[in-house]
Order: structure tokens, then C-alpha cells, then sequence
């Protein structure tokens, strides 16, 4: 081959791969093509075996031990069988008053006044028959414990107030509210003492509530708060082991009189 | 109308293209291109049996054993294969309040998984309570704007991890959501919050100019969008570059289907997050070129 065709070819591969090599984005490696879906897991997967083996005796031992009987409900008890006070709500705010004054008593020397808790926090209603650490669960799923707010009077009326224009069934305990026409207040008592504007009260929430859960906005005034590291729900079962039966009442502690 | 039949004939090229294969994947990958699928689960919550029957919303959806066999299969179809979650395995169900998290856990070790990213729940036995369960967890946790510093939880979790697969280099990143406000200081102490933006900004950069990977996913539990301007995966995606796949969580979201964003340089960004407690599986399948005659802009995404 003559020299000349040679160099000539040799310049035209040459450019023949710069051509190439200016075609190239780059060397690395990027994506032509991508897919995505959402796969729903359903009865149409069969579970694997060995894995469901794996969870059974984990399953047993959670059932057997939320299976255990631990009082009886002498009725249905539902959040929604009531106006502005419920069974099942006077039972959870009595029985934080009750199980949780002790422990308060025990660090403070004082008494717990007040118990607020929110109607939105009952998670399940509870049927007349067998009460089971189940049902502790399932009314109360979360993980929030009991704790005491040190509030002011003045504070102590924003709560009533916001009681009030809530209009809703909060669980509450210590406290007897009456309002008429209007929303006005026509009686507020704690502890069955007229409310002072002036003397520290100590009210008994949860710490969702305390940290402004709920729009409860006041209890950022407490001057002292003191976590009783007592959880809601392992109140209830305690309280439900400590009374082999339950039959709680709406009664009087918050009502709308009609005038 | 030319929309329409757009659609109709799409529909029709997926419906010839699934024809061909027995898997679940309507594209068999030519030879030159490398794949990797990756799939996904977030916000769990303690799942691990499948609704009852009679649930609402979820009747007899869900549950861990089930999942393990779809992810078994799908690793049958390619073994290039990453599982991943963003977050919230725990709590929701008495399997927590009884075991902590051990089973979790242990199960999402069985089930292979690659790495997780920290949700706020997962404090919810405190950052002790989170600690003490790590010894049953096979897999990495990747949370790059937490500082465990001043936490028992120092040194235990990485800001991102990089995975080879197929020659493909992955790297994954995690994010966490403000604690402060949202969690008890006295279960996450004195675990620092860092700003996500920033901090996905630093570490999506040492991921692509040193660490040279070819892939960058973010595992995030900061939330799908909000009307506030709190930071969120459609921010995140908005607002940084070079991020290929945002895999998100804490706002319990059932995208239909992954959303397609577009990044600070107007390139795609796929987002995914697949509601809550175990009832979907996300999956994402790349095919990468490295012929260099395909511009990574430009890849088709088909969701």
C-alpha cells in the first residue's frame, strides 16, 4: 500500500473516532430507561413459610397475654354516648385521678386538683362483657404517660374556657362545669371550691396535651411540670386489674343547662 | 384527542411488551444495558401480620411473610437487587410494645434489607430504646443531617452508604424530619438536627464527584409535601441536583404512582412512597448505559 493512501486512511480513522468520541455524552454509566410502580401485597402472595413460623411464637405470646381477663364492662361504652361528658371519658379521667394521685402524693406531698385528657385520644369503645389487656390497647394505643402541670388560677380559666368553646366531651375529673345560653359559665368548681384566680393548681394531662396537643395551647403557662413516667395505657390496665368490674356513668361534671 | 390516542396506543406497546414475559417486569433489558431494581417500604409502623379480614381500609392487606415471598421473587428476576426503608418501622402495633422493635428488626434482617433511614417513631422507646435493638439489625441505617455525636447511638449510624452492584455504584443517603416539636427531647436527647437541604446538598456532591457513583438515592423521612414551607421530598428534589431517586416516608402517602419532579437543573427526579404499615411494596427498576450515546437527562420513565 503506497505510504501516502496509508497515512491517508490512518487520518480519516482518526477522525473517524474523534467523530465517534464527540458523539459520547460521557463514559459513565446513566440511565436510559427507568420504571416504577407501587406492588400491593395482598391474599393473592402466599406468605412465606418459614417466616410465618418465625413470628408465631412472638404472635402466642402477645395473644396469651393480651387474651388475659382483667375486669368486666357491665355495659357498651362508646366516646359518642354523651354531649359534653361520657361514660367511658369519666372513667379514663377518674381513673388517672385515681392511680396517679398516689404516685403525685408520693413525690410532691400534693394532690393532683384537676384531670384533663382529650376525647379524640379514646381509640376504641368498650363492650359490655370481658375486659382484656387488649382493650387497654386498643383504647389507648399510644405510648403517653401522665403528667402534672403547676398552673395558675388565671391559667386554670383558659382551660375552661377552652373547654367551653370546644363544646366536646374531654375526659376531664376534679372539675364541675355547667354552662348555659349562650356558652356562658354559670358554675366552675375545682374540687368543689369556687375556682381562685390567685392559687396554683395542679392539673394531670398527658404529654401530648402538655406540649399543646389538641389546640390546649394554656398549658404552656405551667410554671412547673413534673412527668409521672406512668403511661397512660398501663394506667388503664392497672386500674381495670384493680376493679375485677366497671360500670362508669355520664353524670353531671360538665353539662349544658337549658335555661 | 391525539392525547387519547397517545394513551390507547401506549397502553397497547405495554400490554405487547408484557406478552413476552413471565415476571412482573414489562421490559426485558437489553444487553448493553445494566440493571438494578430497588425496592422500597416506609413508615411500617410494626406491621407484621396483615390486616384482619374485616379492616376499613386495608382489609387483609400487608404482612411481613408475604412480602418476603414478592421480594423473593422479584430477586429471582434479577438478583442486582437493593431493598430499602425510610423510616418508622417502629410502633403501631403490640409486636413493639411487647419486643421493642427486636422483631422488626430480625425480620427485615431475614428479609434482606440493605439500609434504612431513622423515623421520628423510631425514638419512641428513646434513643436507649433504639440502641439496644441495633444488635438484631443486619442492615445499614443512614441518616446524614442527624449528629449522634453526644448519643449512645455514635458510630452506629453512617451519613451514607455506597453499594456495588451489577458495576453499578449506588450511593444511598439518609434524611430525617425536625425532631424538636415532634418528639420528646428526653427520648432523642442530644441528638443535633442539621438542615436536610444543606446537608443533602454536601453529601449528594461527595457521592457524585468522589465516591463516583452513578446512582444517587435518598432515603427520606422528612414527608411527602406541605402546604408550609417546611422541608419536604418535592423541596428536596427542587432545590438540589444530581439526586436520581428520592425513596420518602413520614406522611403515610399512597402515591399511585412515583412522582416525576424536576431538579435546580430542570432534570428528572423520581419521588416514591407507598402509604403506610407494610400494604405496598415500591419498586424502581434502572437501566443504565454506559455506551455514551444516551444522555442521563434523558431517560424514559416509565411509571
Amino acid at each position: 500500500m503506497p505510504y501516502i493512501l496509508l497515512r491517508t486512511m490512518k487520518k480519516i480513522s482518526f477522525l473517524l473516532f474523534l467523530f465517534l468520541a464527540s458523539c459520547k455524552f460521557s463514559s459513565d454509566l446513566v440511565p436510559a430507561r427507568i420504571e416504577g410502580k407501587q406492588l400491593q401485597i395482598n391474599d393473592s402472595i402466599p406468605a412465606d413459610e418459614s417466616m410465618s413460623e418465625f413470628i408465631q411464637p412472638y404472635k402466642e405470646n402477645i395473644d396469651r397475654e393480651m387474651n388475659q381477663v382483667l375486669s368486666y364492662s357491665s355495659f357498651d361504652l362508646s366516646k359518642r354516648d354523651g354531649d359534653l361528658n361520657t361514660a367511658i371519658g369519666n372513667m379514663m379521667a377518674d381513673a388517672v385521678m385515681e392511680l396517679s394521685n398516689p404516685v403525685f402524693k408520693k413525690r410532691t406531698g400534693k394532690s393532683i386538683d384537676i384531670v384533663l385528657l382529650n376525647h379524640g385520644g379514646i381509640r376504641a369503645s368498650i363492650s359490655e362483657g370481658p375486659i382484656t389487656t387488649r382493650t387497654a390497647y386498643q383504647v389507648m394505643p399510644f405510648e403517653n404517660e401522665v403528667v402534672v402541670a403547676k398552673m395558675k388560677g388565671e391559667h386554670v380559666r383558659q382551660m375552661v374556657h377552652y373547654l367551653v368553646d370546644a363544646g366536646t366531651a374531654h375526659p376531664v375529673a376534679g372539675i364541675e362545669l355547667e354552662i348555659g345560653k349562650n356558652n356562658s359559665i354559670q358554675k366552675v368548681l375545682i374540687k368543689g371550691q369556687p375556682l381562685e384566680e390567685e392559687k396554683e393548681y395542679f392539673v394531670a394531662t398527658n404529654d401530648y396535651l402538655l406540649n399543646g396537643g389538641d389546640n390546649m395551647v394554656f398549658f404552656s403557662n405551667a410554671s412547673e411540670v413534673l412527668n409521672l413516667n406512668y403511661k397512660i395505657r398501663n394506667l388503664l390496665i392497672d386500674y381495670f386489674k384493680k376493679h375485677d368490674t366497671i360500670a362508669p356513668v355520664r353524670d353531671y361534671r360538665f353539662i349544658r343547662i337549658n335555661q | 384527542m391525539k392525547r387519547r390516542a397517545f394513551l390507547k396506543s401506549s397502553a397497547a406497546a405495554g400490554a405487547f411488551a408484557g406478552a413476552g414475559s413471565l415476571g412482573l417486569l414489562s421490559f426485558t433489558a437489553p444487553k448493553n444495558l445494566k440493571h438494578i431494581t430497588i425496592l422500597h417500604t416506609n413508615d411500617v409502623h410494626s406491621h407484621i401480620e396483615p390486616f384482619e379480614k374485616d379492616h376499613s381500609q386495608f382489609p387483609g392487606m400487608g404482612g411481613a411473610a408475604r412480602r418476603y415471598t414478592l421480594i423473593e421473587e422479584i430477586r429471582k428476576e434479577n438478583k442486582n437487587t437493593l431493598l430499602l426503608d425510610a423510616g418508622d418501622i417502629f410502633q403501631g402495633t403490640p409486636f413493639f410494645n411487647f419486643y421493642g422493635g427486636e422483631l422488626e428488626f430480625k425480620l427485615m434482617s431475614k428479609m434482606g434489607y440493605d439500609a434504612a433511614t431513622i423515623g421520628n417513631h423510631d425514638f419512641d422507646n428513646g434513643i436507649d430504646g433504639l440502641y439496644a435493638q441495633l444488635p438484631h439489625a443486619e442492615f445499614k441505617f443512614l441518616s446524614a443531617n442527624y449528629n449522634f455525636s453526644n448519643t449512645v447511638l455514635d458510630g452506629q449510624v453512617k451519613p451514607y452508604q455506597v453499594f456495588l452492584r451489577n458495576g453499578i455504584k449506588i450511593g444511598i443517603f439518609g434524611l430525617g424530619i425536625e425532631l424538636e416539636g415532634l418528639v420528646g427531647k428526653d427520648l432523642y436527647k442530644e441528638t443535633e438536627y442539621l438542615d436536610p437541604l444543606e446537608i443533602a446538598k454536601e453529601t449528594v456532591k461527595k457521592l457524585k464527584e468522589e465516591e463516583k457513583c452513578d446512582l444517587v438515592i435518598c432515603l427520606s423521612h422528612l414527608g411527602y409535601n406541605y402546604r408550609s414551607e417546611k422541608i419536604s421530598d418535592m423541596k428536596l428534589a427542587q432545590q438540589t441536583k444530581n439526586i436520581d431517586l428520592i425513596i420518602g416516608g413520614h406522611t403515610h402517602t399512597f402515591l399511585p404512582k412515583p412522582t416525576i419532579a424536576h431538579n435546580s437543573e430542570g432534570k428528572n427526579v423520581l419521588i416514591n412512597q407507598v402509604g403506610w404499615a407494610g400494604v405496598n411494596l415500591g419498586r424502581i427498576d434502572f437501566y443504565l448505559d454506559d455506551s455514551g450515546k444516551v444522555d442521563g437527562s434523558g431517560a424514559t420513565i416509565i411509571v
